[in-house]
């Protein structure tokens, strides 16, 4: 018994500049094996982030396109929309997604735009150096909260998925996490299902990844999974939450 | 059919990850220093390796791969790799 493994072609050979343990190199790696799989590397646009995926031009092979901080759906409408052929997807953070970017997203998803978002969320800011997210846990030390997120002073964290799903324009929203093996598999069955009803053009989807940050929770990478799966799952739980057929 | 487990130990980050999901506890961090000063994971324990690619799927890295010869091959000889690989 055994099985082969290999780097998929979608995937550059540079060394990404990740710290030990993130989880952005396996979420990369699922998008890469889905481009592969579903034949569609030549017409492919990805939209990347501000945020510690700001240089994920480097990883890929195929087109990327930098955005301001937040504006990857706005960028990426606008190349959909001239270029329907294409296959858009944005790859955006927790810090630009849910803060700063949060306006794009809920119009975005709100337009029905036929793109893709993959949304990183690790409860922290990761590259300005570990400062309180919308989507920081109650209580979690970070550098602008060292005494735990008040939720009397900032509130709780954002749950986007469910945010998005409550709009009534069709969509797909699932949300998934990368900490161990079996995740691993959900997660890019969904990153799969996502692209595919882009190709379809049937709706705007979204797949949000609980991801780990250890150099900014402070922790070794297998603390940091293990942190993520006692602390943030209960409060971000996992499956699809809106699928264009329910609803 | 012959499997080679190969780590690719200059694009590991030594993070562990892979250690800890190993279920025949195959894989170790090792003493030696990569090219970017971060310590390697590399199989201790090779023999006992069921090529699963559990710690494929988990490596942040890509740096572990399992590549498969139609030639039976000498497994001496790919155990050895394997050790120089870690």
């Amino acid at each position: 018994m055994g099985k082969t493994f290999a780097k998929p072609e979608a995937l550059s050979d540079q060394h990404t500049h990740y710290c030990p343990g993130c989880t952005h190199g396996v979420i990369h790696r699922l998008v890469a094996e889905v481009i592969d799989e579903l034949g569609i590397r030549g017409r492919t646009v990805g939209v990347a982030p501000v945020g510690c995926a700001v240089l994920m031009y480097n990883y890929f092979t195929f087109d990327f396109m930098e955005s301001a901080h937040g504006r990857a759906p706005a960028q990426a409408t606008g190349i959909k929309r001239v270029r329907p052929d294409l296959i858009v997807f944005t790859y955006q953070g927790d810090g630009d997604l849910a803060s700063i970017g949060m306006s794009e997203i809920v119009h975005a998803a709100n337009r029905g735009e036929k793109i893709t978002t993959i949304f990183v969320n690790n409860a922290v800011y990761g590259m300005t150096g570990g400062q309180m997210a919308p989507t920081t846990m109650p209580n979690q030390r970070t550098t602008t909260s060292p005494f735990g997120r008040n939720v009397e002073e900032v509130g709780m964290p954002i749950k986007v998925s469910e945010l998005l799903a409550s709009l009534q324009t069709d969509a797909y929203i699932a949300r998934q996490t990368v900490i161990y093996p079996k995740h691993i598999n959900r997660a890019k069955k969904a990153i799969k299902k996502a692209f595919q009803y882009q190709l379809d053009g049937r709706c705007f989807s979204f797949v949000e990844i609980v991801s780990t940050c250890p150099t900014n929770w402070g922790l070794t990478p297998v603390e940091a999974v293990k942190w993520a799966e006692e602390k943030m799952l209960p409060y971000y739980p996992l499956g699809e939450i809106k699928t264009p057929d329910k609803s | 059919m012959a499997f080679m487990h190969v780590i690719d130990s200059d694009r590991c980050k030594g993070c562990g990850l892979c250690v800890t999901i190993c279920p025949k506890k195959v894989l170790e961090i090792s003493e030696q220093v990569n090219t970017k000063g971060y310590f390697p994971a590399f199989q201790a324990r090779p023999e006992d390796c069921i090529k699963c690619a559990l710690c494929c799927t988990m490596c942040p890295d890509v740096a572990v791969t399992i590549t498969a010869s139609e030639d039976a091959g000498d497994p001496q000889q790919a155990a050895s790799t394997e050790e120089n690989d870690g």
